[in-house]
């Protein structure tokens, strides 16, 4: 069960606010919805699609210290330019969506059940 | 090296100063010569900041090859006991004791120190103020998380006084 993340983003009419990455060749294989981020640091998985509205610096360094590649910024939610800037220091790829959290996390579960 | 045969635990531990003596508190409570030591000050409030010294010591454990799953704990635990201090404390100190076969954490307050440890430990427990919940924190599952990454950990503190915290985590995965 994997999707590419230029599948995803299309799917959640998503935009990239990072660049330098090969969209087509990063898989996706799982999602994790949460807005705290002890709980993001205790419970998602590495490799998972972290969705959430807490656009500070500290969601990256979440991120980035839980290895977790890509962060989807739901509601429209756009991070200050620092965090885009760290964020492309620190290798995560931000996405944003006008979907709220929960629409995005159904179209990828939806994604990943088609994806078989 | 001294101190390498440290047996090493299937579950972290919770200390408090008084209670059992084995080779994981003895090592934490006299660190043997490391191989390398890294420190940083960790500022009170500044969220900005937090996470620097997490990062560095990742990224240094990760020049020394150590393993990512392994990396990973040390990452998270390092994160959120650096939230600790930038969230709860007067500021305090980050130390990186690493050793061939591990790394030592300790982290070292100014305080206000904390009321009642046991409870601090409980998933959901929390003191947190508005701006640590506003950042995303406050949810009471720090000090778990650190336990949960680590192999051994131990906590001295009384409200009053200063917060001491350490843990090891062991580069190779104990035999689950």
């Amino acid at each position: 069960m994997a999707v590419y993340l230029n599948q995803f983003i299309e799917a959640i009419d998503g935009k990239l606010l990072t660049s330098d990455i090969k969209l087509d060749q990063v898989k996706i294989t799982d999602g994790y919805v949460s807005d705290l981020l002890s709980d993001v640091m205790g419970s998602a998985k590495e490799d998972q699609v972290w969705i959430t509205i807490m656009k500070h610096l500290n969601s990256v360094a979440v991120a980035s210290l839980a290895n977790i590649p890509c962060i989807v910024f739901a509601k429209g939610i756009k991070p200050d330019p620092n965090v885009i800037e760290k964020a492309i220091e620190e290798q995560v790829t931000l996405i944003s969506s006008d979907l709220p959290s929960f629409q995005i996390a159904g179209k990828l579960y939806m994604l990943l059940q088609k994806s078989g | 090296m001294p101190g390498s045969e440290a047996v090493k635990s299937n579950k972290p531990e919770f200390w408090d100063i008084d209670q059992d003596v084995d080779d994981n508190k003895s090592f934490i409570l006299k660190p043997p010569e490391p191989e390398l030591v890294m420190d940083y000050e960790v500022e009170a409030r500044n969220y900005a900041k937090a996470g620097k010294a997490s990062t560095d010591i990742k990224l240094t454990l990760k020049k020394l090859g150590v393993d990512p799953v392994i990396l990973r704990k040390a990452a998270i635990a390092c994160y959120e006991a650096e939230i600790n201090v930038v969230a709860h404390s007067k500021g305090g100190k980050i130390f990186a004791y690493i050793y061939d076969d591990r790394v030592l954490i300790k982290l070292v307050d100014d305080g206000p120190g904390i009321k009642n440890i046991d409870q601090a430990m409980l998933p959901g427990f929390s003191t947190a103020d508005e701006l640590a919940r506003e950042m995303g924190f406050g949810a009471g599952l720090g000090l778990p998380n650190i336990k949960k990454n680590c192999d051994a950990m131990y906590i001295t503190s009384s409200l009053g006084s200063n917060t001491i915290l350490a843990f090891i985590i062991f580069f190779t995965p104990p035999e689950s």
